[in-house]
């Protein structure tokens, strides 16, 4: 399985992998506490893009909801521990069942009605809204007061309850990270990875070409779906305290998106890098701007945008082809971004150019179907 | 509850919807001329809630006859917003332009809070408790008046795009681009002052909501989502769909925090929303699609 994913490779790049390995292997002989809790930042969003770019960068749907899934993986597996003394590395199989469910409800409605684009970035944002309200009312977990985890200095140790200190959870994201890097370099290559990059480019084409498109699109919600929610069992017992005001909150799903986007939809390392660029960035910018007496968290969420809107603008494929290029490392032949050519169907008269054309009607409907190339 | 006050309910969420109708207006009259989703909608609302709120303190000029000055800069805002950074944007994927959106919906949510907080502000108008009594019934003069600006705003932008040349260029634009190009119309000036008028909706809107309700930054998401949602409601193309939608919800929300709790109108709307995308895709009032 391990020789699949690096069939292709060159040896340039199978090097860059292991020494990147080993020293993310190492980092706890070295790092102290602080630095070590960025790093689990940074694997856990590594992780969580991972598990989002599966989702745009590799079936082309835009969620703006992710946080639904952290938020309900974290919540029942907190509950299942708190009330019933079920450990986590149980209670992640019902959370990963809860999640699918939603999703397959989620994907069920949007896919049976042809709702695409925007209008599916919109549904998943009411659910995880409908989530976040709903849970305000669930006495059972809390409420809108938070839900919190027992700490007891008794239990530390107790790995089968994930309690542990820093260097535990360090490796439980790193590995968490490095399966999810490995699962999706492994499905880029499979049948059902090659049907979803059809789906992505042309929904028409490859329904033409006899892929069922709802059936791909659905596979990736789900596989996202339940990533997101192993994460959120994580966070819930690497955190201890949840707040649906914070886990299902609309910028818990920026947080995840920032990471791949700024690394590069649809690339495999795109995330990665995308984490280890953010992670020290924000700890940088609190510290820098609590210094100067700012709203630490406002600062860092503005200057979040502001950098989105200019990688967006500027680098819309993200930093990792540009890296790679620089480390010359042949780009693997499966690791296309998404791609951001300036589609052709789409009129130039706004550029001043000459090919313009037809649109269907005032307000179409229901998203990308003036995109369409014909 | 006595039927008065399903009455009073049911009114004070038709007068509330108006408003709503009126910045999901501007949304929808965004998305169907220049194609671009405008996920900031509902950050602009709040920023000119803030700015109306500013006026306010500074001159205390009524919150409702602000509505003309700030959708007038807010035309301004959306015009030099078009031209400067969407434009390049109009011809690239949907999830890019919705990207870029989120990423200045993000800078000014936090730009709000990093100026005034996270404490909700209110601006103290005389008349913010009279209310007159129409039978048993009491309605509330202020949202009335809102209401009855909002309708204001919205006739003047029917009137606008029914009977200018400039509003027929822009509405030719929407239905076939080619042909618009074709004859020689200006496209990016019509796109930069189509995006301007769906902002100096949410300007509208703003300054009137600012009378009705408190004002915090963290309003602006959950607008962006009750603009879309009233879209999507009434139909995406139909500019009458957008402000009955907004009565819709509005009215919707109203009972839903009469009956259940106040809390839990936002899961009834969207209760709402999937249900249209469920039963009736285009929306209330949309055509169906082809």
């Amino acid at each position: 399985m391990i020789a699949g994913v690096f069939a292709g490779v060159s040896t340039r790049a199978r090097i860059l992998v292991a020494a990147l390995a080993v020293v993310l292997l190492a980092a706890p002989l070295v790092l102290d506490r602080y630095l070590l809790s960025v790093l689990i930042l940074v694997c856990l969003a590594a992780y969580t893009g991972q598990a989002w770019n599966v989702l745009l960068g590799f079936a082309g749907l835009l969620s703006l909801g992710h946080a639904l899934y952290l938020g309900l993986g974290a919540y029942i597996s907190a509950a299942l521990y708190v009330h019933y003394g079920i450990g986590p590395w149980l209670s992640v199989f019902p959370a990963i069942a809860a999640c699918i469910l939603v999703a397959t409800l989620l994907g069920w409605l949007a896919f049976r009605f042809r709702i695409e684009g925007v209008y599916f970035a919109l549904l998943t944002i009411a659910f995880a809204e409908v989530a976040r309200v709903g849970f305000d009312h669930i006495a059972f977990t809390g409420g809108a007061g938070g839900f919190f985890l027992p700490v007891r200095s008794e239990d530390q140790g107790q790995w089968w309850n994930l309690r542990g200190g820093p260097t535990f959870f360090y490796y439980l994201a790193l590995l968490l990270a490095g399966n999810a890097l490995l699962l999706c370099a492994l499905l880029r290559r499979s049948r059902i990875g090659h049907r979803w990059l059809a789906v992505r480019e042309d929904p028409e084409a490859a329904r033409a070409l006899g892929i069922d498109v709802n059936r791909a699109r659905m596979s990736a919600l789900l596989l996202s779906a339940a990533m997101t929610g192993i994460a959120g069992v994580f966070q819930a017992f690497y955190a201890n305290n949840l707040f649906p005001s914070q886990i299902f909150d609309i910028s818990r799903s920026i947080d995840i998106i920032l990471a791949p986007i700024i690394g590069g939809v649809g690339t495999l390392f795109g995330p990665i890098l995308g984490a280890f660029v953010l992670a020290p960035l924000g700890e940088v910018l609190i510290s820098a701007t609590g210094a100067v007496g700012l709203n630490a968290p406002g600062t860092k969420a503005l200057f979040f945008g502001l950098f989105l809107m200019a990688i967006i603008a500027g680098v819309p494929s993200g930093l990792w082809p540009r890296l790679a290029g620089v480390l010359r490392l042949r780009s693997a032949p499966d690791d296309h971004a998404l791609s951001h050519r300036r589609d052709e169907a789409l009129p130039r008269s706004c550029r001043g150019g000459r090919c313009f054309a037809e649109r269907r009607s005032w307000f179409d409907l229901r998203g990308d179907r003036s995109k369409r190339r014909r | 509850m006595t039927l008065s006050l399903y009455a009073e309910v049911l009114i004070q969420g038709v007068l509330t919807g108006l408003v709503y109708g009126l910045m999901a207006l501007g949304l929808s009259v965004i998305f169907g001329v220049v194609r671009v989703v405008n996920f900031a909608h509902g950050e602009f609302a709040v920023l000119a809630m803030y700015a109306t709120f500013v006026l306010f303190t500074a001159t205390h000029l009524d919150p409702i006859l602000a509505a003309i000055p700030i959708a007038a800069l807010f035309f301004v805002i959306g015009w030099l917003l078009q031209r400067l950074v969407v434009q390049p944007f109009v011809v690239r994927p949907q999830h890019d332009q919705f990207i870029l959106l989120v990423g200045l919906a993000i800078v000014l949510v936090n730009a709000l809070l990093m100026i005034f907080g996270p404490d909700s502000r209110h601006t103290d108008l005389p008349y913010a408790y009279d209310s007159w009594f129409v039978g048993p019934i009491i309605v509330d003069k202020v949202r009335a008046y809102g209401a009855a600006a909002a309708l204001a705003v919205a006739a003047a932008l029917f009137a606008f795009f029914r009977f200018t040349l400039t509003g027929t260029a822009i509405r030719a634009c929407a239905d076939n681009l080619t042909g618009a190009a074709v004859v020689g119309l200006d496209i990016k000036k019509l796109y930069a002052l189509t995006f301007g008028l769906g902002l100096a909706c949410a300007g509208a809107a703003g300054a009137i909501m600012v009378a009705l309700t408190d004002v915090t930054p963290m309003l602006a998401p959950s607008f962006t989502l009750l603009a879309f949602t009233i879209v999507i409601v009434g139909g995406l193309g139909s500019m009458t769909g957008a402000l009955l939608g907004g009565l819709l919800i509005g009215v919707v929300e109203a009972l839903a925090s009469a009956i259940i709790a106040p809390s839990m109108k936002s899961m009834v709307s969207f209760a709402l929303l999937v249900a249209v995308l469920a039963l009736r895709p285009q929306g209330l009032l949309g055509k169906p699609a082809t």
